[in-house]
């Protein structure tokens, strides 16, 4: 399991690469959420931001059948077509990949302390995200 | 009983502060209690912290319901709900 939080971009290739590499994987699923149409500043947590991402990731191990995955998010000033985040998930089968993937994803957007800070300021929280977490209780 | 209290994002920007320590007065024990204390403080405090405004609240970097109690030497964080991803 990587988890990081972290300035630099990323490789999605490389990292869903690195994730095939043992033979009992059949599936890697993956989401990479990209910076749209205006720029922004990215805040986090330090310390309670990774835990938060852990536990969610043991959350997902503890649902589906997860051999390993990734989650990668990015902080700190973001231009539109940036990277913001990789969510990526190895499996025997594709099912569990998807759902694990998924899974982790909408609970990084209602439960990880980031917050997004845009030319006009602070990003409100969106009900719609709450709800697609929801789905998974 | 000290704690140490962290402001992220647009809290930490309403109040002008990132953080401090706090020495509790007796009675404060939870952090409903702490939230309110601090609206006591008035202006952008009262403001930022009042009850119609979504705050959520952490102690040493788990989320807490506004029951949980507090220790000293605790890290208590007050955010707005999280906007990642």
């Amino acid at each position: 399991m990587k988890i990081r939080v972290q300035r630099e971009d990323f490789d999605a290739g490389a990292e869903m690469r690195a994730l095939s590499r043992d033979p009992k994987v059949g599936a890697v699923a993956s989401f990479v959420g990209v910076v749209r149409e205006v720029g922004m500043t990215l805040e986090h947590y330090p310390g309670m931001t990774e835990r938060s991402l852990e536990r969610i990731a043991e959350q997902a191990k503890g649902r589906w059948q997860v051999l390993d995955c990734t989650v990668i998010h990015r902080v700190g000033p973001l231009e539109p077509t940036d990277q913001i985040v990789l969510v990526a998930v190895a499996s025997a089968h594709r099912g569990d990949a998807f759902s694990a993937c998924e899974f982790i994803m909408d609970y990084l957007k209602t439960q990880a302390p980031f917050w997004k800070k845009e030319a006009a300021g602070w990003v409100e929280a969106r009900a719609s995200d709450d709800k697609a977490a929801d789905r998974w209780r | 009983m000290k704690v140490k209290v962290l402001y992220f994002a647009a809290l930490r920007e309403r109040l002008g502060t990132a953080g401090e320590e706090i020495d509790l007065p007796s009675g404060v024990s939870t952090v409903a209690a702490l939230r309110s204390h601090l609206r006591g403080r008035g202006g952008a405090w009262e403001r930022a912290l009042a009850d119609g405004k979504l705050v959520r609240m952490a102690i040493n970097q788990d989320m807490a319901p506004p029951s949980a109690s507090l220790k000293a030497g605790d890290e208590v964080a007050f955010f707005p709900p999280v906007t990642g991803g």
